[in-house]
């Protein structure tokens, strides 16, 4: 799948062959053996978090799980 | 006022299974309308637990009717958050999935619940709520009507997408588990020839001595 930023799609998919790995070899297995996609991680935040602020995308400021609105069932 | 909307939904999968392939369900035959998903944000919790958020890009079409009262050079396309905590020790997975543009005309916002099937242990189960709001004068009713109906179809089309990606990866496991039968099997034989051969040889051996 392609990044938002046109330029990080290569660096996306390298962090997310080793997210998957990870994902399904340690993570869900309990494994707590740290985490080996630090690196590729952070090179890929560098190139996506550049290309949200240029295009100027609104996720600045929102809430974890979303805003706390009140949900009421009509 | 806000249109709420609860339905279940059933995936014949494993929770790990299930949790795998909601890393990688874009692209699949049913999802053309996601353009582009990033990680923006993840960490892992000192309870062990995973937090991500994921922005997707979305095509989105509003109908003829509505159009008219839409900016005429409004971006047809729309930007969606998507966090989600993985609980690996409860074996539960929450999203919450909501639009950040376009919100003042409709506002969808999505909670699903992924548990393991009580009567099933190797199946799973998914519980969706859904909020849909619109903010536009005297048109809020019919928007959320229409928010509402395409809302619905999305759930087919996001459940067929999960059970493609879902048989996509099963059908790799089986065949890597065929290859490597295959080789234990011709590892066995090996060894048995080889076993059957020291027997012969220490026979004839034997029968030299007697």
């Amino acid at each position: 799948m392609n990044s938002v930023g046109e330029a990080c799609t290569d660096l996306k998919r390298e962090y997310d062959t080793c997210f998957n790995r990870w994902f399904a070899d340690k993570f869900l297995k309990g494994d707590r053996s740290g985490d080996p996609c630090t690196e590729t991680f952070r090179k890929y935040q560098r190139c996506v978090q550049k290309a949200i602020q240029e295009k100027d995308i609104p996720v600045d400021g929102v809430d974890f799980m979303g805003p706390d609105k009140d949900k009421t069932e009509t | 006022m806000v249109k709420y909307f609860c339905c279940a939904g059933l995936l014949k999968s494993t929770w790990d299974q299930v949790c795998i392939a909601f890393w990688q369900r874009y692209p699949n035959p049913y999802s053309n309308h996601v353009l582009t998903e990033d990680i923006i944000f993840r960490e892992v919790t000192p309870t062990n637990c995973l937090k991500s958020r994921r922005l997707l890009t979305k095509t989105s079409r509003a109908p003829r009717w509505m159009e008219r009262y839409l900016p005429k050079h409004m971006a047809r396309k729309a930007y969606i958050i998507e966090d989600s905590i993985v609980d690996p020790q409860k074996r539960t997975m929450t999203t919450l999935t909501w639009n950040i543009s376009h919100a003042r005309l409709l506002s969808v916002e999505e909670r699903c619940v992924y548990q393991i099937n009580p009567d099933n242990g190797s199946w799973t189960e998914i519980r969706r709520e859904a909020w849909i709001s619109s903010n536009v004068y005297g048109l809020s009713r019919a928007i959320q009507e229409f928010g509402l109906a395409r809302f619905k179809t999305g759930v087919t089309k996001t459940m067929k997408g999960f059970e493609y990606v879902l048989a996509k990866m099963q059908g790799e496991m089986p065949s890597r588990s065929l290859t490597e039968t295959a080789t234990d099997r011709a590892r066995e034989t090996a060894l048995a020839a080889k076993e059957k051969a020291k027997d012969l040889a220490s026979q004839a051996q034997k029968k030299q001595y007697v």
